[in-house]
C-alpha cells in the first residue's frame, strides 16, 4: 500500500505533486470499496441463501433451489427484488434519523473489514490498535439500531432498539473481557502480530494455549452472537412479541441494508474469532511464491472464519430464543465472573507456568479439543442409528 | 441449582442438542418439490377414487340424466332428446361447470355405466372462467344403448370395464 501511493506520487507517477496524504487517502478509499464491493457484499449475500439452505436441510426441507444451480444466485434475486421496493418511511417517524439508521449499521459492520487479515499482506490497514478498533465500531451498530427504534415512532421498534442496545452494551463486557488475555499473551493489539503470534499447527492456537483461553474462546463467540442479534439472542428482532423489532418499519434497501449487516456480521465474527483464537492465515511453509502463499493464506483464513459462520448458522437451528431476564443473567452472573477469571488466571499462568510445561499443556489441550470432536460424532452416530434409517434415508449430499 | 451445575447442564445439552441437528444435518429432506421435481407424476400416486376434475366418456353415456339430477349445485347440463328418424337418444350438449363444481361426487354414484368419473387430475388453474366450462359434446352423439348379454363392441369393451370397475369400486368400499 505504501509502496504503491509512494509510486503514484512520486517523480513521472499520474499524481506528481499532489499531496501524500491525500493520495493516501484516496487509495484507502479506493482499496475500502473494491474491499467492500468484491468480498463483503457478494460474502453477506452468499451467507443468506447458505443460512437458508443449511436451516432447510437441518429441518428435513431443500431451501432455496431455483434460482441459479441449487439456488445460489437466490441472494441476488432477493437484493434485486428489494432495491426495487419502494422505500416507505412513516409520517410520524422522524425522516433524518428514520433515513441514515440502516446506514450507520451498516458502517459499523463494513468498517471492520478495514482491519481484518486476509492473509500476511492482505490487509487494509494493519492498525497497532486493531482489535481495539474492531470493539470500538461495532459499538456504532448500537447507535444506529438505537436510532432506527426511536425514529420508527413505533412502539415495537423502541422496544426492539432498546432491547439490541441494553443486550450488545451487556455482552461487549465479556467479549472484551476475552479479548484481553489473548492481548496479554501476545503483548499487542493489531490483528497481524496476533496472528503472528500463533503458528499453522492447533497447539499453537490460543484456543488450545491453555484452559482459560478455551473458555475464553467459548464466552467470546457466545457474546459475539450476542452482539450480532443471532439466535438464540434474537430478542431484538423476537417476532413473535416484537414484528421485527427495530426494523418492523423499514422496507425496500434500507430494509435490506440491515440484514446485510446482520449476515455481514456473521463473517465478521468468525474472522474476530479465527484471528484471536485460531491462528488466522497461518500455513506451513510449503513454497517461496508469494502469490501461491498469499493464496493459501486467504484460504485458509476464509476456511477458519467461514467454518464459524455455519456454526453459527447450526446455532441458530438448534437453540430456542432465551429470555430477556434469562439473557441478562447469562451475561452477568456467568460470563462476565468467568471472563475475569480467564483473564486474571492467564496473567498468573504467564508468569508461574515454566516453558515446558506450557508446551504439555498446549498438546494436552488440543487433544481434549480432539477428543471432543470425537465425542460429538460418537453421539451424532448414536442419533442417526437410534432413528433406525435405511440407507436411502442417509443424504450426505448436500445437492438436491 | 447450583452455579456450577447449571454451567454443566446448559453445555451438556447444548453439546447433545448440536448432535441431534447435525444427525438431522445428514438425512435426506422430507420434502416433495411440486411440481416440476417429483420423481413420478402426483397424479399417478393418487387412489382410484381420487376426486378430481371430471370427466364423461361419451361412448358409454346412456343419457339418463341421472348426474344432472344429482348435481347439488347445477354444474352438470345435458340435452338429449330422441331423434324423430332413427328413434335413438341423441346427445346434444354435455357441459360441466368445473369453476362451479365442489368435487362432492354425487354425480358419479347413480351413473349406471360409470361414463361420468372423476380423474385423478386436480391442476384446474385456467386463465378464464369460460374455459373452465367444458363441454363434452362437439357434435350431437348417439347416447350408449345397453345390450342385453355382454358387449362386444371392441373400442367400447375396454371403456365399459372401467366404468364398470368404476362403479365396483363404489359398492366395494364399505366391505374392509
Amino acid at each position: 500500500m505504501k509502496g504503491l501511493v509512494e509510486q503514484l506520487t512520486g517523480q513521472g507517477g499520474p499524481f506528481a505533486g499532489v499531496p501524500y496524504d491525500l493520495v493516501a487517502a484516496l487509495a484507502m478509499l479506493v482499496f475500502g470499496a473494491i474491499v467492500v464491493f468484491v468480498f463483503v457484499l457478494p460474502v453477506a449475500g452468499v451467507t443468506s441463501w447458505l443460512e437458508r439452505r443449511v436451516w432447510a436441510r437441518i429441518q428435513s426441507r431443500v431451501g432455496p433451489n431455483r434460482v441459479g444451480p441449487q439456488g445460489f444466485l437466490q441472494w441476488l434475486a432477493d437484493g434485486i427484488k428489494n432495491m426495487l421496493k419502494e422505500d416507505i418511511i412513516p409520517t410520524a417517524a422522524d425522516r433524518w434519523l428514520f433515513s441514515i439508521a440502516p446506514y450507520l449499521v451498516v458502517i459499523g459492520f463494513v468498517a471492520t473489514f478495514a482491519v481484518i487479515p486476509f492473509g500476511a499482506q492482505l490487509v487494509v490497514a494493519d492498525l497497532n490498535i486493531g482489535i481495539l478498533y474492531i470493539t470500538a465500531v461495532t459499538g456504532l451498530v448500537v447507535v444506529g439500531v438505537l436510532m432506527a427504534g426511536w425514529a420508527s415512532n413505533n412502539k415495537w421498534s423502541l422496544l426492539g432498539g432498546i432491547r439490541s442496545a441494553a443486550q450488545i452494551v451487556s455482552y461487549e463486557i465479556p467479549a472484551a473481557l476475552s479479548i484481553f488475555p489473548i492481548v496479554l499473551l501476545t503483548g499487542t493489539l493489531s490483528m497481524q502480530g496476533i496472528i503472528q503470534a500463533q503458528g499453522w499447527a492447533p497447539w499453537h492456537w490460543f484456543l488450545f494455549h491453555s484452559p482459560f483461553t478455551f473458555a475464553a474462546f467459548f464466552i467470546f463467540f457466545v457474546a459475539a452472537l450476542a452482539e450480532g442479534n443471532r439466535t438464540p439472542f434474537d430478542l431484538p428482532e423476537a417476532e413473535s412479541e416484537l414484528v421485527a423489532g427495530f426494523c418492523t418499519e423499514y422496507s425496500g434497501m434500507r430494509y435490506l441494508l440491515f440484514f446485510l449487516a446482520e449476515w455481514g456480521n456473521l463473517y465478521v465474527i468468525g474472522a474476530i474469532v479465527t484471528t484471536l483464537f485460531l491462528g488466522g492465515w497461518q500455513v506451513p511453509h510449503v513454497t517461496d511464491n508469494p502469490v501461491v502463499l498469499a493464496v493459501l493464506q486467504f484460504v485458509t483464513f476464509f476456511l477458519k472464519s467461514y467454518f464459524w459462520v455455519f456454526i453459527a448458522m447450526w446455532v441458530r437451528a438448534t437453540l430456542p430464543r432465551v429470555r430477556v431476564d434469562q439473557l441478562m443473567t447469562l451475561c452477568w452472573l456467568y460470563m462476565v465472573p468467568i471472563a475475569i477469571v480467564n483473564l486474571v488466571a492467564t496473567a498468573i499462568w504467564m508468569t508461574i507456568v515454566p516453558a515446558g510445561l506450557d508446551r504439555l499443556v498446549q498438546l494436552a489441550m488440543t487433544a481434549l479439543g480432539a477428543a471432543i470432536i470425537v465425542l460429538f460424532f460418537g453421539r451424532v452416530r448414536f442419533h442417526l442409528r437410534r432413528a433406525k434409517l435405511r440407507d436411502v434415508d442417509y443424504y450426505y449430499s448436500p445437492i438436491i | 441449582m447450583g452455579y456450577f451445575a447449571n454451567i454443566k447442564e446448559s453445555v451438556a445439552t447444548i453439546f447433545e442438542g448440536m448432535s441431534v441437528t447435525f444427525s438431522h444435518f445428514v438425512r435426506r429432506p422430507y420434502t416433495v418439490q411440486y411440481p416440476d421435481r417429483v420423481p413420478i407424476r402426483i397424479q399417478d400416486t393418487l387412489p382410484f377414487r381420487y376426486r378430481g376434475i371430471l370427466e364423461v366418456d361419451l361412448e358409454i353415456c346412456t343419457g339418463c340424466l341421472a348426474c344432472e339430477r344429482a348435481c347439488p349445485i347445477d354444474c352438470i347440463v345435458i340435452d338429449a332428446k330422441k331423434d324423430p328418424q332413427t328413434k335413438a337418444m341423441m346427445l346434444t350438449r354435455f357441459d360441466i361447470d368445473i369453476a362451479k363444481c365442489m368435487y362432492c361426487g354425487l354425480c358419479s354414484e347413480p351413473c349406471p355405466t360409470g361414463s361420468i368419473h372423476h380423474t385423478s387430475e386436480f391442476e384446474g388453474a385456467d386463465y378464464s372462467l369460460e374455459s373452465m366450462l367444458r363441454r363434452f359434446v362437439k357434435t350431437p352423439v348417439v347416447a350408449y344403448k345397453p345390450k342385453k348379454g355382454p358387449e362386444t363392441d371392441p373400442e367400447i369393451v375396454p371403456i365399459l370395464d372401467r366404468g364398470m370397475a368404476y362403479l365396483g369400486d363404489f359398492a366395494g368400499a364399505g366391505e374392509e
